[in-house]
């Protein structure tokens, strides 16, 4: 399991650095989608099916293939030449220095952070985790899932209204 | 939790291994093959011409109807010379075809192949997000076909590229929303609960035994009958459009854009392409086999006949369970046939057509029979 464990995120780690420092745009996209891989593999080891595959379908099935999509009619050429900017990369690396510092203080302050997790209870009812995340979805939130589902169709007619209004001024 | 490495049976790791490997280079990589074979033959029988009949036991006069002639292809695919333009990309121009082969044979771990053999469950992993994992692990197909065609870095392939990830993002909707009426009817989504539900209680399409049959009582599923049917419509023909065979193989029309993204291509990497568009064909006919019309069951109850006869109710005889997988073999053979058949009888669409299609007709489609659906099962199932 720990040793899975450090597999992936080594996985996740170096890949998500690669999407920084990748100069080629396309390489960049596709290191953030074996980073999310990483991820959703993560999730599968603790017993998540349903989330990491999740993961995977919304992420790496979806987003990043309209991304890449979207990347792959740029001029690659200007963005492979483009120089760097030292001043900019140098605070960058800063700025994220102090972060985990303060991270990593707090943390280990953190007296709730050292207990342990409850155990949950059994393999079968793990497995579940569909029938779990569908009764607390629909049961204790479904309010709020009510009220997320309205924000996606304003966004979804929004973005309808928008692209007909550009196609009609041509 | 239970999965930490040393805590793995030996044993029960060998068994997985078997599995995987007899699944995947007894089972599909040669229907792969031989699915080409039948492919040539039936549009040789469709057109009236006689098709691949030459090749059989090398050095002998002995032909079978041409069976040799894919085992010859694939030696000739390896044997021949491999060619890497200048002008692309190769990383990815090497990397494109593995990853529209991987995801193909990736899929058909949660597919459960046959009932049970010596006690073993036919599945390679009993996912409780059966049908989930086949859509997260076939979305990642796209990234073969979008990388072939930008990497090869000339306009036919590029084409080819967009028009194959706009088709197959936009067919994933309705193939993904024409499944949420299957799942409703179940309540499931382990595949092996699914077909062995349909198996007591009649397939999908065919309720006529158990209590899924009206002299049963099994009212809901005679009116939950009609929903299947623009399920099964939309999901099948969203298959076709997936995996990018006629009528909507605009990805790679000739006569438009040569061969599409796989027009740099040649040798091995050309022939994973073409497998890869094969096992997608294969697993997406088992998929709807193993919704629709109840996998590895045998029809009218039989199965409950046969396990009655053997005695014991708790363990499947060796005889029946190797009969399960015949069954499944054989309907999945026949819907290899029926794709075949189709794409040497209609003609090519148009693709704005094809778009038409997909975002007019079937998504609204799919999305008003998940509200039939869930009307019927509201007032049939309190």
């Amino acid at each position: 399991m720990s040793l899975l464990f450090y597999i992936f995120s080594g996985v996740m780690l170096v890949f998500g650095l690669l999407v920084v420092v990748n100069r080629n745009p396309v390489s960049s996209a596709l290191s953030l989608v074996v980073s999310f891989m990483g991820l959703a593999a993560l999730f599968i080891t603790l017993n998540a099916y349903f989330i990491g595959v999740i993961q995977i379908l919304v992420y790496t099935g979806a987003v990043m293939v309209l991304f890449l999509f979207i990347i792959m009619l740029l001029d690659i050429k200007s963005e492979q030449c483009r120089k760097l900017n030292y001043v900019a990369m140098g605070g960058g690396v800063m700025i994220v220095l102090a972060f985990v510092a303060q991270l990593t203080m707090i943390l280990a302050g953190y007296a709730p952070g050292k207990q342990r997790l409850v155990e949950l209870p059994g393999d079968a009812a793990v497995h579940q985790d569909v029938k779990r995340v569908g009764e607390a979805l629909f049961t204790h939130f479904n309010f709020h899932l009510q009220l997320l589902g309205v924000l996606l169709l304003i966004a979804t007619i929004g973005v309808v209204v928008l692209s007909r209004r550009q196609g009609e001024g041509n | 939790m239970n999965c930490s490495l040393a805590s793995i049976e030996f044993s029960a790791v060998l068994i997985h291994v078997i599995k995987i490997v007899v699944l995947v280079f007894v089972v599909i990589l040669p229907m792969v093959a031989y699915s080409v074979w039948a492919e040539r033959k039936v549009s040789a029988i469709i057109q009236d011409r006689v098709g691949p009949n030459r090749v059989g036991i090398p050095f002998t006069k002995i032909s079978l109807a041409g069976l040799g002639q894919p085992i010859a292809d694939g030696v000739k695919f390896l044997l021949k010379e491999d060619l890497t333009p200048g002008h692309v990309n190769k990383l990815y121009f090497w990397l494109a075809p593995a990853l529209t082969m991987v995801p193909a044979i990736l899929t058909c771990a949660v597919l459960p192949f046959g009932s049970e053999l010596f006690g073993e469950k036919m599945v390679v992993a009993d996912l409780n997000v059966g049908p989930l994992f086949i859509f997260a692990i076939a979305s990642l197909s796209v990234y073969g076909i979008v990388l072939a065609g930008w990497s090869s870095n000339s306009k036919y392939p590029f084409l080819g590229g967009i028009r194959s990830s706009s088709q197959m993002i936009s067919y994933e909707i309705s193939l993904g929303l024409s499944l949420v009426p299957v799942l409703l009817i179940f309540g499931e989504l382990n595949l092996s609960t699914i077909v062995e539900e349909q198996s007591k209680n009649g397939w999908l399409l065919l309720p006529l035994w158990g209590e899924g049959a009206v002299w049963n009582g099994g009212w809901d599923r005679f009116f939950l009958f009609f929903p299947a049917c623009i399920a099964f419509i939309v999901f099948t023909t969203s298959i076709f459009a997936e995996t990018n065979r006629l009528p909507f193989d605009l990805p790679e029309c000739e006569t438009e854009l040569v061969a599409g993204y796989h027009t740099e291509y040649s040798s091995m990497k050309f022939a994973l392409f073409f497998l890869g568009e094969y096992a997608a064909m294969i697993i997406g006919s088992g998929l709807i086999v193993t919704l629709f019309l109840g996998g590895w069951s045998l029809p009218f109850g039989w199965d409950a006949g046969l396990m009655k006869m053997a005695g014991n109710p708790e363990q499947v005889p060796w005889w029946l369970g190797l009969m399960h997988i015949a069954t499944f073999l054989g309907k999945v053979i026949a819907f290899i046939i029926f794709f075949i058949w189709v794409r040497w009888t209609l003609p090519r669409f148009r693709y704005d057509q094809l778009m038409k299609l997909g975002w007019i007709v079937f998504f609204e489609l799919a999305l008003l029979n998940i509200f039939i659906t869930a009307g019927i099962l509201i007032l049939t199932r309190p």
